[in-house]
């Protein structure tokens, strides 16, 4: 970024861009260090003591936390959640994002501030919306039961399906909106040029459509992925006493229970977890980028 | 064929997108029309109406507190946020140097770190270095998750920047705090101002952070709903939710007209 030479010789020293001092930067920097680094790294200690009282240092909280049969099946349905929150979002949240880009542009403005407006309705509202959908009162029961396809009404809150149902509603935004971004970037030549050589729809989407737009699919199934993990409201809520998952076990075991050192180490296995995606996803980006370039 | 088969797909793209918008926004109207029920259940729909829940809000002076309460703090968190945020992009934004990109990394990092683990982690942190909760600690764990949403909206549109308006200022010999106050922040301010707002938001409707940091003297109200929900289904959650929605409706559409919100989100 070199400055053009200045007309009229008026400025005859070069000027320099004035770039942003870097000492804007410490007074953020201080808070994220007291109140994010400091935090972490001793969320890290505590969850190297052996026992609730932490006097002894030791690994098993972690043998805990594997060997015990109930906080391994939390783990595990933690995890399984994300999966099928992230699968749900993309199957659902692709066509949503094809759907606005080919939309006439007089009704874009509409579509984008329906996906906008749930994003920005707080996850207890939008918790609570599904209590009153999912409920033994509620629309779908009340709806299957006036057909005659139900006798008595079905719990449909406090399982999985409504989970993944009411996190999909959420998480929803966050996969849509990135897929919008890309797939606005693509050059409608591309895929005219892929239909006037005679492939089909279906075939221009597996081929052309898809692979251009993985950068958005990545980017959006990360952040449904990582806060789907960590949606603390709807899992407890939807959930009930029925279902736990990681987020909520950790507040019992940290508020509840006093157990520091074991809700340190469940906190851990949900930050290694959520890292370790960070990085499959980035590389997976890198990966799909070269793709695109190619 | 080919006729065929795009009438095929594009049926299932119609058919599958319409089910992701009935998704997207039933629950909005669904919870909008249960406001206004006479009973005492969260039956749907409702048998009969009336604004008897809206009443008892009126009613409900501890609710009341504790939504002001909620404001002041999702207001502070905010200003803090977003004068901090805007700093540390005017320095890290342009530079392409290894600490700038480390530290856009650790200050975007509260988007994916779950919000429990900030949460409880800086519980412990205060604990054992004696420091007692207060309105304080709670405002800066809400500063820490509403950064990312101030820095991703200030540094796009400081990217967008064109040097050359900069170039020509210092050129013609304003001093750097002028050239930032003329220039600078008028172009950046609807990034600014997007970012503000997502940030309110994100306070205003936080749980998992409140949740370790909030102390009985300083409840918020998302905390009060998700223990009214917790409970026995409390039917004043349905018309505090449909207030909020109302309330959050009007605003976006006044930041859309401003900043051009929905632009900068896709982003």
């Amino acid at each position: 970024m070199h400055a053009k030479p200045a007309q009229f010789g008026l400025a005859q020293r070069t000027p320099r861009i004035p770039r942003g001092e870097w000492q804007l930067v410490l007074p953020l920097g201080a808070l994220f260090l007291v109140f994010f680094v400091l935090p972490l790294g001793l969320l890290f200690l505590i969850s190297l003591f052996s026992d609730a009282s932490m006097t002894r240092l030791g690994l098993n909280q972690y043998v805990e936390m594997f060997s015990s049969a109930l906080s391994v099946q939390i783990l595990r349905d933690t995890l399984w959640l994300g999966v099928q929150s992230t699968v749900v979002c993309a199957v659902l949240g692709f066509p949503l994002a094809l759907a606005y880009c080919r939309a006439s542009p007089r009704w874009q403005p509409l579509l984008i501030f329906l996906i906008i407006l749930p994003q920005l309705t707080s996850a207890v509202v939008r918790t609570f919306a599904w209590i009153v959908i999912l409920g033994r009162e509620g629309i779908v029961n009340s709806t299957l039961m006036q057909l005659g396809i139900i006798a008595d009404p079905l719990s449909l809150l406090y399982t999985n399906f409504g989970v993944v149902l009411a996190l999909a509603q959420i998480q929803l935004p966050l996969m849509v909106l990135p897929l919008i971004n890309t797939l606005m970037r693509i050059e409608p030549n591309v895929i005219e040029a892929s239909t006037v050589l005679g492939a089909g729809a279906f075939r221009t989407f597996w081929k052309i459509t898809l692979p251009l737009s993985t950068p958005g699919l990545i980017a959006g199934s990360l952040l449904v992925f990582t806060t789907s993990v960590g949606a603390f409201v709807t899992q407890s809520v939807i959930g009930g006493g029925r279902l736990m998952y990681m987020p909520e076990y950790i507040y019992q075991l940290s508020i509840g229970a006093q157990n520091w050192p074991f809700a340190a180490a469940m906190t851990m296995f949900l930050l290694v977890t959520v890292l370790l995606t960070v990085v499959l996803f980035t590389w997976l980006g890198r990966k799909s980028m070269k793709h695109v370039e190619a | 064929m080919d006729r065929m088969e795009q009438r095929a797909f594009d049926a299932v793209v119609r058919v599958l997108a319409g089910i992701a918008l009935l998704i997207l926004t039933a629950p909005t109207v669904i919870v909008i029309i249960t406001s206004f029920t006479d009973g005492n259940t969260l039956k749907f729909p409702p048998s009969s109406y009336s604004l008897r829940w809206y009443v008892e809000l009126l009613e409900s002076t501890q609710l009341q507190r504790v939504t002001i309460r909620s404001l002041w703090i999702a207001a502070i968190a905010t200003l803090v946020a977003t004068v901090l945020g805007t700093a540390a992009a005017l320095a890290i934004a342009r530079s392409k140097a290894g600490w700038a990109r480390a530290l856009d990394a650790l200050f975007m990092s509260p988007l994916i770190v779950p919000w429990i683990a900030i949460g409880l982690s800086i519980l412990m942190f205060l604990n054992l270095m004696g420091v007692p909760l207060s309105p304080f600690t709670l405002i800066a764990g809400h500063v820490i998750i509403c950064i990312p949403f101030v820095m991703r909206t200030t540094i796009a549109s400081l990217l967008q920047l064109p040097a050359s308006l900069l170039e020509s200022s210092a050129s013609l010999g304003a001093g750097k705090f002028y050239s930032f106050r003329r220039i600078t922040l008028p172009l950046i301010s609807r990034g600014i101002g997007a970012g503000a707002f997502l940030s309110f938001i994100a306070s205003f409707d936080n749980v998992p952070i409140s949740l370790f940091l909030a102390d009985a003297r300083s409840q918020v109200l998302p905390i009060r709903m998700w223990q009214m929900l917790q409970a026995d289904l409390d039917v004043r959650v349905a018309s505090i939710s449909a207030v909020l929605i109302v309330l959050t409706l009007i605003v976006m559409t006044v930041m859309e007209r401003m900043v051009g919100l929905s632009r900068q989100m896709v982003r």
